[in-house]
């Protein structure tokens, strides 16, 4: 019993490995078209048809390109960096639930009852990727793209945190697998708790490092930022690890907010096709289709909006969405209290 | 059998890291080994099945204070050539520090050999429901928990009103 | 000056609350890359599809031939005196017995340059000449590596008897009009070669 568990969950991790990494490869073939489409171009047409192959000419690119390293760098540290941000991207998504239970397993890496917290440990222990990386460099660029990248994650985490807490109030849960069940029944909570999605949408873009809060690596001042001095492989990682980064944002937020693996009135639909391996199948799509709306969420916000000047990004961080995300939790708490759910 | 070789693994790492960082030159290795002597303790916690305080172990310490730490570190910038040298009053001062927090722990750690296994049967004992019975309902612990928050938003107030340059 | 209708007037008044939000605008704004995503790409894929040109398109020249396959070109140097650019250069030399085929008239140029990086493609080179040998075509210089391949010799510039250049195009009404006219030498072709008036025999 115990050893078929354990090949269950093995294989659930696998499957959770490539699934990610196949999204974040053909991430970076949808960035690519979805920033042409919204410049009225064509993107990458030539590997394959539509450029459907153009990932993995990108990534035998990478491979084939010179392993540079800089002469008075800290080579162990230099090699560490982007592993540190690839190894904390690929770690966040195995608390996410993918579909409801079949035959009685759950599709479900680990429902452990911290999964907010372990979250949030794996998102806070990814800033050391970028910081090592460009400290490790011996470059002014670097240094200044990791230093800047430390000091927004580190401000936007907190926003961040107050912002989920009013979720964990209203479902009484850090579970992720609980916060989705829960959705099944009643609402999404992203109609419950607006505000705090709104909150947790802008820091998620500041803590990927995307624009418009993607000053780390804006190449319009420092070059390249934290990667400036990474060339093939290792580059391949910081720049792989971001779409990860995207794609489990992008499932987080769908499961906290927008009913994770749940359709909308999911009670008629479980009714009609029964609570069997397609019923799950379909979730695991819906679902699937609900992150994929949200990377392309990331894209579009990236191909509209304007970089932010640093101390606007400091003064939105600190001065608008930390007291906002507060003021949300005494107003939950307000109102749970007024509607009896709390003594 | 197997937590307990997961135990003697993280001691040692636990250990040897904290080590390294007295021993090592560079202080941002120091930094990365006390970053991983935080791990190692998180995994003590997870091992005594106090997976809430592991978890907010490292997000607050190797999450957020040591990226402050490493922060400044590299932003200092420490060089062989400006490290301030160091008096033999400072030596021995540190010496005899050193060696008055060693015979308290060592005191302390003389007294504790009756106290029972910490490891608790239920894997559930240190969840979050658990934890916040104990804390806010049982044991009434409300209130330290209160005046304790009240102190750490009394030091957030000084922090800001010290950092504020013009004060008139 | 008002050039178009959609410029604004900027203000720097304070911000109501509305646009302090400032998601209205970042509403708009995604609204309208949103709308772009669904317009017609302006992309034209070059080496696969041309991009369409005007009919008096200027683009790489060729030195003609007539219908014999000799070359028209005299080596006047009314060209290079037109060129405002100065990318044409030529030596001339002197026709020799039994090179009556190759060579139109009896004096043609040894050496012809045109160096295509001081080109501005201007055309003028083309309305200066007398003896209608050079033309301005629809074909666009090629990209080289060295700055010395793009001074183009007589092998690029001279039309091969095989592949002729088509310039009709380029001939305006008045030119082709100006074609009948065979009491100029060089309007004469090799049908009506019989009684072909020597300017110089008069």
């Amino acid at each position: 019993m115990l050893s078929s568990f354990l090949i269950i969950k093995f294989l659930l991790a696998i499957a959770v490995f490539a699934i990610s990494l196949g999204v974040a490869a053909y991430a970076t073939y949808g960035e690519r078209k979805v920033a042409a489409f919204m410049q009225d171009r064509i993107g990458p047409d030539r590997a394959g048809p539509f450029g459907l192959l153009q990932p993995i000419a990108d990534g035998v690119k990478m491979f084939m390109k010179e392993d540079f390293v800089p002469a008075n760098s800290n080579k162990f540290l230099f090699v560490l960096g982007p592993s540190i941000a690839m190894t904390t991207a690929l770690m966040t998504a195995v608390v996410v639930p993918w579909a409801s239970p079949v035959n009685g397993v759950a599709l479900q890496v680990t429902d452990i009852n911290i999964g907010l917290l372990y979250v949030f440990g794996v998102v806070s222990i990814g800033v050391y990727g970028i910081m090592i990386g460009g400290w490790a460099s011996n470059n002014k660029y670097s240094l200044l793209g990791a230093l800047r990248a430390s000091s927004q994650m580190i401000s936007y985490e907190i926003a961040m945190g107050l912002s989920l807490i009013s979720i964990v109030m209203i479902t009484g849960t850090m579970s992720l697998g609980k916060i989705v069940e829960q959705q099944s029944l009643g609402y999404w909570n992203v109609f419950l708790q607006p505000l705090a999605f709104l909150i947790f949408l802008i820091c998620s873009f500041a803590e990927t490092n995307r624009a418009p809060f993607d000053l780390p690596e804006c190449e319009t001042e420092l070059v390249g930022g934290y990667h400036t001095e990474y060339s093939s492989m290792k580059l391949g990682f910081y720049l792989f690890s971001e779409y990860v980064n995207m794609f489990n944002s992008g499932a987080i937020m769908a499961s906290l907010f927008f009913g994770g693996y749940n359709l909308p009135f999911a009670s008629y639909f479980a009714q009609m096709v029964g609570q069997n391996w397609i019923l799950s199948l379909i979730q695991f799509l819906f679902f699937f289709g609900k992150i994929l709306f949200f990377i392309f969420l990331f894209m579009w916000v990236r191909w509209t909006l304007p970089r932010f000047r640093y101390d606007q990004l400091m003064t939105l961080g600190w001065k608008i969405l930390l007291p906002l995300s507060i003021l949300n939790i005494v107003a939950t708490g307000i109102f749970m209290y007024m509607s009896g759910q709390i003594q | 059998m197997i937590s307990q070789y997961l135990f003697y693994f993280l001691s040692f790492v636990s250990v040897m890291s904290a080590l390294m960082v007295v021993f090592s030159k560079n202080p941002v290795y120091s930094v990365l080994f006390l970053i991983l002597t935080f791990f190692s303790i998180a995994g003590h916690y997870f091992l005594l099945n106090a997976q809430f305080l592991g978890m907010v172990h490292i997000i607050v310490y190797a999450g957020a204070i040591m990226v402050l730490f490493l922060y400044v570190i590299m932003m200092l910038n420490l060089n062989k050539e400006d490290e301030p040298g160091t008096t033999t009053m400072s030596k021995i001062a540190a010496t005899i520090s050193g060696g008055i927090l060693m015979l308290v722990l060592v005191a302390a750690t003389r007294s504790v050999h009756g106290m029972e296994s910490p490891v608790a049967d239920s894997s559930q004992i240190g969840s979050i429901e658990n934890l916040g019975k104990v804390l806010f309902a049982e044991n009434g612990f409300l209130l330290p928990f209160e005046i304790s928050s009240i102190l750490f938003l009394a030091s957030m107030v000084g922090a800001v009103f010290l950092s504020k340059k013009e004060i008139r | 000056m008002q050039l178009t209708n959609r410029s604004k007037q900027v203000s720097n008044t304070e911000m109501t609350f509305s646009e302090s939000l400032y998601l209205p605008a970042i509403l708009n704004g995604m609204a309208i890359t949103f709308k772009h995503m669904f317009k017609k790409e302006a992309t034209v894929r070059f080496p696969d599809q041309d991009r369409p040109i005007a009919p008096v398109y200027r683009g790489q020249h060729v030195l003609k031939r007539d219908e014999n396959g000799a070359e028209r070109c005299t080596a006047c140097g009314l060209c290079a005196v037109a060129c405002p650019a100065e990318a044409i250069t030529m030596e001339a030399a002197e026709r020799k017995k039994g090179e009556e085929t190759l060579y139109r008239e009896e004096k043609y140029a040894a050496v012809y340059e045109i160096n295509m990086l001081r080109c501005i493609f201007c055309g003028l080179c083309e309305e200066a000449c007398p003896k209608e040998a050079i033309f301005l075509t629809d074909r666009i210089v090629s990209a080289e590596d060295l700055r010395e391949d793009f001074i183009y010799g007589k092998s690029k510039l001279v039309e091969d008897t095989q592949h002729r250049v088509d310039v009709t195009r380029r001939q305006t009404e008045e030119v082709l009009e100006f074609k009948h006219d065979k009491s100029k030498y060089h309007n004469q072709t090799h049908e009506d070669g019989k009684d072909i008036i020597h300017p110089w025999k008069h």
